[in-house]
């Protein structure tokens, strides 16, 4: 892991904090004007203008849309190097972006099935805030 | 001892995570000893860490209990391997569960036995009325330094316990005992990243004669004999000591059997008692009674008896076993083994 001393800055830890919802639990919102399930939280619906919108928890199954591997990572991933990026289509409807975890480049494919888990997304260096979130994983089971 | 309102187990679940290094690569780069009594173990991913395995280990415990974590009145985490050393691991956990905010969290410590320590307080807990459940998680990513004995073993793991009333329970709890001593084998000082060991002192004075005085009391206290138990599960830092309690007490090796992990796994400090318990409850017919016994150094045990119920049968295929972890391996080698648990910054 990357080892840097890099501090978090107090707008960040409020930012993190917000996302916990989506990051944790993966909710999203729902329409209660036409029923699509959204990912991540809207103000307005982006199919119908509905601002009639709900909370959602999805389920945390889907399948690999499309997938990337990254080499050259954003400041604070640089310690999973090489690590594998996927578009995931929920089973729910929509299409999220998330790293994918306890996999082997080469065991990657569109169209697997993949479940969420709650993982260590990055680290402010050993003095700052951990991060965690969801990604995603072959399902296991079932 | 148990509570005036009878409680038992709900919902259990596990976690071990994917990554395996084989004892005699270990042994290929150190050659520190003569012989090796274990396979492998588990090592934690470059993602992991002991909230994350909680999480996964308790919403495997969440899905077989099939209860509102709302409901949940206490998320216990016995751990001696926090990410954090000042802010709870527990509300992490809580909040990723969707049991905040009106629960009790906090983080036990006691060394190994930091998860049954979680499981007696979340018995006492519900057993008093002042929780309809309660969630207790034994879990570590455990430390050794390299080149000791313990890299050998030191794993990563754990597995969750939610406690409810006995009525629902799939295992009842019948009696619980604590033995304890101030026995200084194993510690680790602030700011520390690798624990100190008394290499043959902890052994008779520290893991045997906890072990051995907290489950016999128990079973006098009970009125129980080995032979009254389907299965029995000890802390299991190497493969030779529960073997040898074990033989001490009087139980054949076919009821250590079931919940017997330390020769594919490791030991998983905290989550090494924890599970190879869920390990037995994955066998468990009803009717089936199972002695746990933890040890924490420093010094204790925690003794439990528990019976399978009716309950214990579920015949969902989505439900992860503790087998099923197992059998999820990708063995890795030294180097990428240094790679996973930070060595080349710790030192």
């Amino acid at each position: 892991m990357a080892r840097k001393k890099r501090k978090v800055k107090s707008m960040s830890l409020a930012r993190h904090w917000r996302l916990q919802d989506e990051r944790y639990k993966l909710i999203g919102r729902e329409c209660a004007a036409c029923g699509k399930k959204l990912f991540p939280t809207r103000d307005i619906c982006p199919h119908c203008g509905s601002r009639d919108l709900k909370p959602y928890r999805f389920a945390g199954r889907g399948e690999i849309y499309s997938y990337s591997t990254i080499y050259q990572p954003p400041a604070g991933y640089e310690g999973f190097v090489p690590y594998t990026v996927a578009l995931i289509r929920l089973d729910e409807g929509p299409l999220i972006t998330a790293q994918l975890t306890d996999v082997d480049r080469e065991g990657v494919e569109i169209g697997q099935r993949v479940e969420m888990v709650t993982r260590r997304l990055r680290e402010y260096g050993p003095e700052g805030l951990i991060v965690y979130g969801y990604k995603f994983r072959p399902v296991l089971k079932g | 001892m148990k509570p005036n309102r009878e409680v038992g187990i709900i919902g259990y679940g596990a976690y071990i995570p994917r990554y395996r290094i084989r004892a005699d690569e270990i042994l290929r780069v150190w050659k520190s000893i003569d012989s090796i009594h274990l396979e492998e173990k588990s090592v934690p991913g470059l993602d992991e860490d002991t909230i994350t395995m909680a999480i996964e280990a308790a919403r495997n415990a969440l899905k077989r209990a099939a209860i509102d974590p709302q409901e949940i009145g206490a998320v216990w985490v016995g751990s001696e391997s926090k990410p954090y050393a000042v802010k709870p691991t527990a509300t992490i956990v809580a909040e990723a569960l969707g049991a905040t905010p009106h629960t009790n969290a906090a983080d036990w410590e006691f060394a190994c036995k930091a998860g049954t320590e979680a499981m007696q307080a979340a018995i006492g807990f519900v057993g008093s009325g002042m929780a309809k459940y309660a969630l207790a998680i034994g879990v570590d990513t455990a430390q050794g330094r390299p080149g000791d004995q313990l890299e050998y073993t030191a794993s990563a793991g754990g597995a969750a316990f939610i406690i409810g009333p006995k009525e629902e329970s799939l295992a009842y709890l019948e009696g619980s005992y604590s033995y304890v001593s101030d026995t200084p084998d194993f510690f680790r000082r602030p700011h520390q990243y690798y624990p100190q060991h008394g290499h043959r002192f902890t052994g008779e004075p520290a893991y045997f004669k906890h072990t051995y005085c907290a489950a016999q009391h128990l079973m006098e206290e009970l009125g129980y004999t080995p032979r009254d138990y389907a299965m029995v599960v000890f802390h299991q830092p190497n493969s030779k000591f529960p073997r040898r309690v074990a033989q001490r007490l009087g139980f054949t090796e076919e009821q250590l059997k079931p919940g017997f992990l330390v020769e594919v796994i490791g030991n998983a400090y905290a989550g090494s008692s924890p599970l190879g318990f869920a390990a037995a409850l994955d066998e468990a017919q009803p009717g089936d009674r199972i002695l746990l016994v933890s040890f924490g150094s420093g010094a204790g045990s925690d003794a439990l008896t528990f019976t399978a119920t009716e309950q214990i049968v579920k015949n969902d295929d989505t439900l992860l076993r503790v087998r099923d972890y197992i059998s999820r391996r990708r063995e890795i080698d030294y180097g990428t083994y240094c790679r996973y648990r930070d060595n080349l910054n710790n030192h």
